[in-house]
């Protein structure tokens, strides 16, 4: 077997705090750096990543972009972006790190765009202070540790008040390998004020032979009545793993949908925490993952219920071919205090092969009593009967199949509410399934 | 048309039938009676391909060829049509996404080029208004959350757009109320003619009041019995099967 190496890392980290003296991410840096050297790599031992070898990735040395090698071609840029960017808010990152230059966003009162220096050493500092790394309260691995060692052109965003945002905000990732591996840490803090409305998008897209590990940190923040739609699109290449938190705070009584579509990559763990910190917080979480080859996606989910009245309702579902590993794992805390709330979850999925696998984990932690919960997993072949309805009508059982696996996977597909990318989804899908139109 | 010699047919091991005869020329009306559980679904199971079952002995010619080697599919491009005793529901695809891809798949078997999307519109609300369907059943998902009677329906309008050479009708007239029961009867009607065969499969005398059936069949323990004219639906409806079952006791003792 390959040894794991990571005793590179902390000449690496030496090197990038070096050149980035007074940074206002120092400090930060260093306490990732330190609790990585502590914490190391997850292993299978720990519960949290016992279906998903992610020390696997450490066989090879990876490049970090230290100076500012954020560059790449525009013709790149354009390969990478998926259908509509031109209508949105769109914001590039090449290895890990903002690119103003590639990106293309019009400036208006409704929000603000600059890098978390600055948010931290300017007129933003308190919602910096406030807000950033609190993930790592809950998110207690190496993993989120070595994305705040690294993080570096890290993006701070505010939504103003009252804006309803026409342009959903695309946060494009490219990573560039076609001279190393590359690991790359995308920061994030987005603070959603009252009654702002925002979609959010995120991609990821290796270009290059070689391989990338991106390891995202973004944290949202979202205050009274407003409301967020966060997409997370995955279709990259089989040499593109990633993992990746997305951690959102309710701070305010507020609306959240978040939609997760995983199609292609390596190895991918997606770490999506709901904080809801106000009363009637309510928040509707969908997942699909349409897996084939090689490709494992872990799903990691929380929804943490500290106050009453809150809603949550969660649905993931997979489609598992070939060699794929579907791994869904759902947490619903409900705090003491958190009486009379409901939280729904259910993860569907249908295996093809007999290659593939599943693994899937409800765990609720309920310590209030006035509680409505449910949850339910489901692991299971195509419907014999549905599909000898649809032969016994003359279609042939290869499309009947690929009708019955579209109509599966519609029911998340159909919670993407930008137009553009639903439909962009829906041709991927339907590719895959060698279905026309 | 279809030539049904000595079929025997079993599933899970358990043989359900055993031995059974019908031959249905062009344009025949067919009815098959005949109790719960004496394997009228498993004929027509049979019939469509269903691969649960298992065809043990006997054959089955449909139009010439050997209906026992073609795919479920394959027999519905030949031409064969199930109207189904309990359809399944199919959530995430709408009955007229399904509609379209049945229809087109038939025409490509047929060699013909897929309807162009005003002509098979054209066709769907045509066969709609015939069957008084609900148009926004059609853009529902496949009889999700149709009512008994709606789905019944739906079996007699896909038949309507497909239009099939032999049609078996399992039990769709029960769960429709007397106006349903009218209008499903007048569709078949409509679509039947000499080249299109129907099998009614049914417990009650009141949709072959409007069918008026060639044959009666009374199928028992996996055999066809007895066969008559329309009168022996009638004599059913009296009596019950209690005569036929003494009248096979009487031959056997005999
Ligand atoms: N999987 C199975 N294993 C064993 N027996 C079965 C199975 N499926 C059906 N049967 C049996 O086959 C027999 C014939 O069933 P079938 O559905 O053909 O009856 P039917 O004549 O259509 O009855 P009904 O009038 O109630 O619709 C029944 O006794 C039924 O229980
Ligand atoms: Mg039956």
């Amino acid at each position: 077997m390959d040894t794991i190496r990571t005793e590179y890392l902390e000449e690496r980290f030496k090197e990038l705090q070096s050149a980035q003296t007074g940074s206002a991410l120092q400090n930060w840096r260093s306490e990732g750096f330190k609790n990585f050297s502590k914490l190391g790599l997850p292993t299978l031992k720990n519960e949290e990543w016992k279906y998903t070898g992610i020390s696997r990735l450490f066989t090879k040395d990876y490049t970090i972009p230290s100076k500012k090698d954020n560059v790449i071609d525009r013709e790149t840029v354009d390969k990478a972006a998926i259908p509509g960017a031109s209508g949105m808010e769109h914001l590039v990152f090449v290895n890990g790190k903002f690119n103003k230059d590639l990106s293309s966003f019009q400036s208006n009162d409704g929000f603000e765009i600059c890098s978390l220096e600055e948010a931290f050493n300017g007129k933003y500092h308190e919602d910096a202070e406030a807000y950033f790394n609190k993930s790592s309260l809950f998110i207690k691995d190496g993993i989120h540790a070595l994305n705040s060692s690294f993080m570096n052109e890290s993006v701070f965003i505010k939504i103003r008040k009252n804006y309803h945002a026409t342009k959903p905000f695309y946060f494009d990732h490219i990573f560039d390998t076609t001279s190393n591996h590359l690991l790359a840490s995308p920061r994030i803090l987005v603070v959603i004020e009252e009654n702002a409305n925002v979609q959010m998008i995120g991609s990821y897209y290796t270009h290059g032979s070689m391989d990338s590990f991106s390891n995202e940190v973004m944290e949202i923040v979202v205050k009274e009545n407003a409301r967020l739609e966060y997409y997370k699109i995955q279709n990259d290449t089989p040499n593109g793993s990633h993992t990746g938190t997305t951690h959102i705070r309710q701070v305010g009584k507020s609306y959240v949908h978040t939609v997760n579509i995983s199609l292609n990559g390596g190895m991918i763990r997606n770490n999506t925490d709901i904080i809801m910190e106000e009363q009637a917080n309510e928040a509707h979480m969908y997942g699909l993952y349409f897996l084939k080859g090689n490709t494992h996606v872990d799903n990691h989910t929380l929804v943490d219920n500290t106050k009453p009245h809150c809603f949550s309702n969660e649905l993931y579902k997979g489609i598992i071919d070939e060699h794929a590993t579907g791994v869904f794992s759902g947490k619903i805390y409900v705090r003491p205090d958190a009486q009379k709330i409901n939280a729904y979850q259910s993860n569907k999925n249908i295996l093809l092969s007999d290659t593939g696998t599943i693994n899937t984990k409800p765990q609720l932690e309920i310590y209030a009593d006035d509680v409505k919960c449910s949850h339910g997993c489901t692991v299971g072949r195509l419907d014999d009967e549905a599909l000898y309805y649809l032969r016994a009508r003359g279609i042939n059982k290869d499309l009947a199949k690929s009708m019955l696996l579209k109509a599966f996977a519609e029911e998340i597909v159909m919670q993407i509410k930008i137009e553009p990318l639903k439909e962009y989804v829906e041709v991927q899908i339907s590719d895959r399934l060698q279905l026309a139109d | 048309m279809l030539s049904i010699k000595n079929i025997h047919a079993s599933i899970d091991g358990k043989q359900i039938l055993k031995g059974l005869n019908l031959e249905i020329k062009p344009g025949e009306v067919h009815a098959i009676m005949g109790p719960n559980g004496s394997g009228k679904s498993t004929l027509a199971s049979v019939l469509a391909g269903r691969e649960e079952y298992e065809v043990t002995e006997g054959s089955v010619e449909f139009e010439g060829k050997n209906l026992l080697e073609l795919s479920p599919e394959e027999r519905a491009k030949e031409g064969l049509f199930l109207a189904f005793q309990y359809p399944v529901e199919i959530p995430g695809v709408s009955t007229t996404n399904f509609i379209k891809a049945a229809l087109n798949e038939k025409r490509k078997y047929q060699g013909l080029e897929p309807l162009d999307a005003a002509s098979f519109l054209k066709l769907l609300r045509e066969k709609a208004a015939l069957l008084e369907l609900d148009k926004s059943l059609l853009s529902r998902s496949l009889n999700e959350g149709f009512s008994g009677g709606e789905k019944k329906r739906n079996e007699i309008f896909q038949m309507a757009v497909l239009d099939p050479k032999l049609t078996i009708l399992d039990e769709t007239d029960s769960g429709l109320d007397i106006d349903a029961l009218r209008i499903v009867a007048k569709g078949v009607n409509t679509l039947h003619n000499a080249d299109h065969s129907i099998i009614v499969i049914t417990h009650y005398q009141r949709l072959l009041n409007y069918l008026q059936p060639d044959f009666v069949h009374v199928l028992m323990n996996g055999r066809i019995v007895k066969s008559g004219g329309k009168e022996l639906a009638l004599e059913l409806e009296e009596k019950g099967y209690d005569f036929i079952k003494e009248e096979l006791q009487e031959s056997l003792t005999a």
